[in-house]
């Protein structure tokens, strides 16, 4: 018990403290001149928007694989099914230069897309496709139990009472995964968001336009400004845990809605 | 994962499934979106590490810098996965075990780390340790060096794979409760003895299982580790940094054999993951047991 907290102090507190510790150490000033900077404001646009637009990816088709997963069968599910916690497994460094090789417009995705004048390396679609491959998981790990978990029964009756497949697929069956979509949605975004080595290489880092968060941090860090390191990274934990506090209340008003 | 085999999906009553053609082209879609998001990057990193042959291969893989990366890495692991292993069957016990005030804050608090960026998780350490930081001037003083340095990267790779072991754990510890251990104890078993012969049994699959995630975020972590390394290559080189260099001097072929091994070592974790969970199915066939909290936010 005590070495529990002795231990969870040591590694994890103590260390974090230092961003508050820090952030005291500076003027409002200081750190409202850091995070107004057009070049930081252009970046966390960025890093959210991409987020959020890889986040809605995942949305749906981390829906469409996990409804398959769930109630489909078909030859060579086990090794789809392990596959699916590729992006938990691959290092993100191998996942960034992997992905860059392969959008980049002589890539084997990359061709084919720059033929239809479509760019996706060293842009923000480029940005946004490293998110989708990290945050899969997320929203199908999520949903995948809460379908397999459904009762039968409910489509069963809503059937026999004469609701066409549609309307127990709209009306009854996605209700009840909204509070577990939700929840995937977030994770995949909280991940995006912060998300280093797998966006570095496809990003092309180029100031204002595909320079994400993170990697301001990284070079605040290396010109030594440690102030403003720490006022970027304070920023964008306040944007996830609004959006996680967010989530959470629409979560709690879904489920009660359920309840009725 | 998808076996719950009650025999709906292959023998579907007419109105409970949807349209034969449907089903085909859902399953379709989805299997093609998951080609090209996850099979064709696996696929890629190993024609590109053999697209100039075995050899070359070879030799990148063999050359000093890598081999010394590939010594970090596997020193990092080795020191976090041990470390986080204690930790985690420590906590899993005080949090599954005991009641007190405060739990759900620990709780929570153990998964922070999963919540804060990896650029932030090495950021505190630099701003902990670093020239400039709040211990900076006293281990200049006393000639250590924790950030860039080889203590840095160990540290920053415990910070982040901290809470796996713990949080598959602990739903298993909360589920199985303390009448077992009671009885041992009161049948006149020591501490030891009750925590080797009653409690590691009945947690040995979901802490496995806890310890397989760790040691591949130990392995694979770019982002913090790239923040507190100085990158001085044998020496602060770990292997995704390796990578990383390479990459960035254009030395691609090379770049993808020294990923194609984390990428080997990512296809080994899945299938031992795999395993693990079909095993736990099957021991919870037998005996009514927990499900360890598997699935999302995994990481």
């Amino acid at each position: 018990m005590g070495f529990t907290v002795f231990y969870l102090c040591l590694i994890v507190l103590v260390p974090l403290l230092m961003l508050p510790i820090r952030t005291s150490a500076m003027t409002w000033d200081a750190i409202w001149r850091t995070i107004s900077d057009p070049r930081v404001v252009a970046s966390y646009r960025l890093s959210v928007g991409a987020a959020l637009a890889a986040a809605a990816v995942n949305a749906v088709f981390g829906l469409l694989v996990a409804w398959v997963l769930a109630r489909y069968p078909f030859p060579g599910k086990r090794v789809v099914d392990a596959l699916i916690d590729l992006p938990f497994a691959l290092p993100t460094a191998v996942a960034g230069i992997t992905l860059t090789t392969l959008y980049a417009p002589n890539g084997w995705l990359g061709a084919p897309l720059d033929r239809y004048g479509i760019k996706v390396a060293f842009t923000p679609l480029g940005i946004t496709v490293a998110l989708v491959f990290i945050g899969l998981p997320f929203v199908v790990r999520t949903l995948q139990p809460v379908i397999e978990d459904l009762d039968v029964e409910i489509e069963e009756a809503a059937t026999s009472l004469g609701a066409s497949r549609l309307y127990v697929l709209t009306r009854i069956i996605l209700p009840y995964l909204y509070p577990a979509w939700l929840t995937g949605f977030a994770l995949a975004f909280a991940r995006a968001v912060g998300e280093y080595g797998s966006v570095v290489f496809i990003a092309g880092n180029m100031p204002m336009r595909t320079e994400i968060s993170p990697l301001l941090i990284i070079t605040k860090l290396e010109q030594y400004d440690y102030g403003g390191a720490t006022a970027i990274a304070l920023v964008m934990l306040l944007i996830s845990f609004t959006l996680l506090l967010t989530v959470n209340a629409l979560q709690g008003w879904s489920s009660r809605r359920l309840a009725h | 994962m998808a076996h719950v085999d009650t025999g709906r999906a292959r023998d579907p009553k007419k109105g409970l499934t949807e349209p034969l053609l449907v089903r085909w082209g859902l399953t379709v879609v989805a299997l093609a979106f998951l080609t090209i998001f996850l099979l064709v990057p696996l696929a890629a990193v190993f024609t590109e590490a053999f697209r100039r042959g075995w050899d070359a291969y070879a030799s990148a893989v063999s050359e000093p810098d890598a081999v010394a990366a590939m010594k970090l890495t596997l020193l990092a692991a080795a020191i976090a996965v041990p470390a986080n292993l204690v930790f985690g069957v420590c906590a899993a016990w005080a949090i599954g075990k005991f009641q007190f005030r405060g739990k759900q804050v620990l709780t929570t608090l153990i998964d922070l780390p999963f919540a804060v960026s990896p650029v932030i998780s090495g950021m505190v350490f630099v701003l902990l340790f670093g020239r400039q930081g709040f211990l900076g001037t006293w281990l200049a003083d006393h000639d250590m060096r924790i950030v860039f340095a080889v203590p840095g990267i160990v540290l920053a790779t415990i910070f982040v794979s901290f809470p796996f072991v713990a949080r598959e754990i602990i739903p298993v510890m909360e589920a199985t409760g303390s009448q077992e251990e009671e009885a041992a104890r009161v049948l006149g078993a020591s501490g030891l003895q009750t925590f080797f012969r009653v409690t590691l049994p009945s947690i040995k699959w979901g802490l496995l299982y806890g310890v397989i995630l760790c040691n591949a975020r130990a392995m694979g972590e770019f982002g913090a580790v790239s923040v507190v390394s100085g990158h001085i290559r044998g020496l602060t080189n770990t292997l995704p940094l390796h990578v990383e260099i390479l990459y960035n001097e254009y030395q691609f072929q090379a770049a993808f054999a020294v990923a194609s091994l984390l990428a080997f070592l990512a296809i080994v974790t899945l299938v031992l993951k795999t395993i693990v969970e079909y095993r736990t199915r099957r021991s919870m066939d037998r005996q009514p047991a927990v499900v360890p909290a598997f699935r999302a936010a995994d990481i």
